[in-house]
């Protein structure tokens, strides 16, 4: 099997959704080859990220084991502001995870053809971010061990877990959004699996996407059922994605604390989460596009929607905002008006105004296609809108609870050590997993991109291709 | 996957495979097998070709009907399960609610719903396409390592009625495929 060996082509950067003249093999041959490459050939870059993330990594375990032995007094948390650090980064983390599942659901269903090559890596950081995010409502159980309480099953306590609390909907929110999105992202990577099986080097490589791969053999029957069963998926993950952080906001929203009781809560969640993961992917796929020399297939194109995507959505989180005060000043609610008032120029006021910085002003350049062209520019962008939504849910969750009605048990917020290391070791584990995916799994979907390709090559990657490419050149030329 | 020995001969033939090069060739090709008589076809691509089930005259799959059936189960189950809970089993007051309180359970309902149902497809899908199956006859055809990759494979198998070693290969050969293979069970 001829892969690409020795010294690996850059192609320019492009407009297209795929380069034009790409090939099957050539697609193969760029994406496998990184994965199937001896250990003794593995790029620096990936030993350097990996290790960074091993070692927090070590920070986490160490985090959770103090947590395990310790308990929770070692977080910041008190009363009334039960929920500290832990939400904060179990929310910010799902909402990581919310654009993998756009972008391989809604993008399918929209049939938007340049969702093919992100999805994969888009669709890991998805799982992972769940991971992340899951792990910490469990370890803040208190007794992680008995999490299973949570499942409804037949026990000796004679017990159900409370179907009418909005954390039980978070359970099932979340464990059905894990096992789909999981299910979703191994029925996309069987396909490549078998192409990784067929072009193995060596026994272990033989062995585990033979296993993995299942014995598919890409017979038409069994694509005509793979078809229809990821296209079901693409449409019951859809709402599903919505769903999950619309549970999420019920958490807040059913409660009567001063902002967080509000209707608009859901869609405004969702928009922050989709805000969030596209900023996620573009974090992401800026680096790992010029690591792997992607710049082919993973192009301008993509970042520019992604960053589109990230507009359109940041504004409509920014419209939250401001819907927000405006209902607190209408609703002539004394508590809900002192809120707003303590959020803007209360002792936390300063995490207001840098949200509103980094999810209101730093987005504002992406109105320039100048700038949704320059890779690292959106990276530096997304980077604010990460730092961005977690400064929200900070100054939604903790600020709210430290002034409630009652100014008697009004208090203040602290974080503490392990608040940190824990946060800072789940990105270690987030991180560690995707270096470890990006090694052993292909992070392009190469079926789907030689699909991509085919159309490409007979009638252009979508219907206005040609419009679009004449109006590039003319830009370029003029 | 490995190559036809002399001593090995004997073994049952499974198919006579044609290798094509394009998405074009294996539809026209697909297309005068079914027109020819064949049934019990089949072809192998590295990605989904579209329109080539039909070409091979494939029925839809009802994969979906499944899906619809088992989500409408879960559907019912989520709401039971917490009927029964909540008003049969351990009756609770919980801020004054009526016991079926059902408007709390629609996340729960909605969830377990779309739980069953994805699942069904995923699952279903792989158990229906007879995987996992480490062995299948057709990768005893040679090159067969490239229908992964970017080769299109057309396979006419013996048990088809209307197969005759010689009279098939011929037609397969008529296709101008790039080689016809027979391969052993």
């Amino acid at each position: 099997m001829a892969l690409e060996t020795g010294k690996v082509t850059v192609y320019p950067e492009t407009n297209r959704v795929i380069r034009r003249g790409e090939t099957y093999g050539s697609i193969d041959d760029r994406v496998l080859t990184p994965v199937l490459q001896g250990l003794e050939r593995t790029p620096t870059w990936w030993w350097i990220g990996f290790g960074i993330s091993a070692a927090l990594l070590v920070v986490y375990i160490v985090s959770v084991v103090k947590l395990i032995t310790t308990g929770i007094g070692i977080f910041g948390n008190n009363i009334p502001v039960a929920w500290g650090m832990p939400i904060i980064n179990f929310v910010w983390w799902i909402g990581i995870g919310h654009a993998g599942t756009l972008i391989s659901a809604a993008l399918l269903l929209f049939r938007q053809p340049w969702r093919t090559t992100v999805n994969r890596f888009a669709e890991a950081m998805t799982i992972f971010a769940v991971v992340c995010a899951g792990l910490y409502p469990i370890l803040h159980l208190g007794r992680p061990w008995v999490f299973y309480w949570l499942v409804p099953y037949p026990n000796t306590f004679g017990l159900f877990p409370q179907f009418r609390s909005p954390l039980d909907w978070d359970f099932f929110a979340i464990g059905t959004y894990f096992t789909i999105s999981l299910i979703f992202w191994f029925i996309g990577l069987i396909p490549d699996l078998a192409s990784l099986r067929d072009n193995a080097r060596n026994g272990f490589q033989r062995l585990l996407y033979g296993v993995l791969s299942l014995g598919w053999n890409g017979s038409t029957k069994a694509w005509q059922r793979y078809q229809r069963a990821y296209l079901l998926l693409a449409a019951l993950s859809f709402p599903l994605v919505l769903s999950v952080h619309s549970t999420i906001a019920l958490d807040f929203a059913v409660a009567q604390v001063p902002g967080w009781n509000n209707t608009i809560m859901p869609p405004y969640f969702v928009a922050g989460a989709v805000f969030a993961g596209f900023a996620m992917v573009l974090i992401l796929g800026v680096p790992l596009r010029k690591a792997l020399k992607f710049e082919h297939l993973i192009t301008l194109r993509h970042l520019d929607n992604a960053a589109k995507l990230m507009l359109a959505t940041g504004m409509i989180v920014v419209y939250g905002y401001f819907i927000e005060v405006f209902i607190a000043w209408y609703s002539g609610v004394e508590a809900e008006r002192y809120m707003i008032w303590n959020r803007m120029f209360g002792p936390h006021g300063k995490y207001f105004w840098a949200l509103i910085f980094c999810n209101f002003v730093a987005i504002q350049p992406l109105w320039f296609r100048k700038v949704r062209q320059s890779p690292w520019a959106l990276f530096v962008i997304a980077l604010a809108v990460s730092v961005g939504m977690w400064l929200e849910r900070f100054v939604i969750f903790v600020v709210s609870l430290t002034r409630d009605y009652l100014p008697s048990s009004w208090s203040d917020y602290v974080s503490t050590f392990w608040d940190w290391s824990l946060f800072i070791g789940s990105l270690g584990l987030f991180g560690t997993l995707f270096f470890v995916f990006v090694r052993l799994l292909p992070s392009i979907a190469t079926a789907e991109t030689k699909e991509t390709a085919y159309h490409d090559h007979h009638h252009g990657s979508d219907a206005f291709e040609t419009i679009r490419m004449e109006y590039y050149n003319a830009e370029e030329t003029a | 996957m490995s190559s036809v020995t002399l001593g090995r001969k004997t073994e049952p033939l499974y198919a006579l495979v044609a290798q094509f090069d394009t998405v074009e060739d294996i539809r026209l090709a697909a297309e005068r097998t079914r027109k020819a008589g064949y049934t019990r076809t089949d072809a192998y691509t590295p990605f989904p070709v579209e329109g080539l089930d039909e070409d091979l005259g494939m029925r839809p799959t009802n994969l979906g009907w499944v899906v619809l059936i088992v989500g409408i189960l879960g559907l019912l189950g989520g709401f039971f399960l917490q009927w029964w809970a909540n008003t049969v089993y351990y009756p609770l007051n919980a801020g004054g609610k009526p016991l079926n309180s059902w408007p709390n359970w629609i996340v729960i309902m909605y969830e377990i719903t779309i739980l069953s149902a994805g699942l069904t497809a995923g699952i279903g899908m792989i158990l229906r396409n007879g995987l996992p199956r480490p062995y299948h006859s057709i990768f005893n055809t040679p090159g067969f390592e490239q229908a992964s990759r970017d080769k299109f494979f057309l396979s006419i198998e013996a048990r088809d009625p209307k197969f005759d070693l010689v009279n098939t290969r011929a037609f397969l050969e008529a296709l101008e495929p790039e080689r016809v293979s027979e391969v052993e069970r």
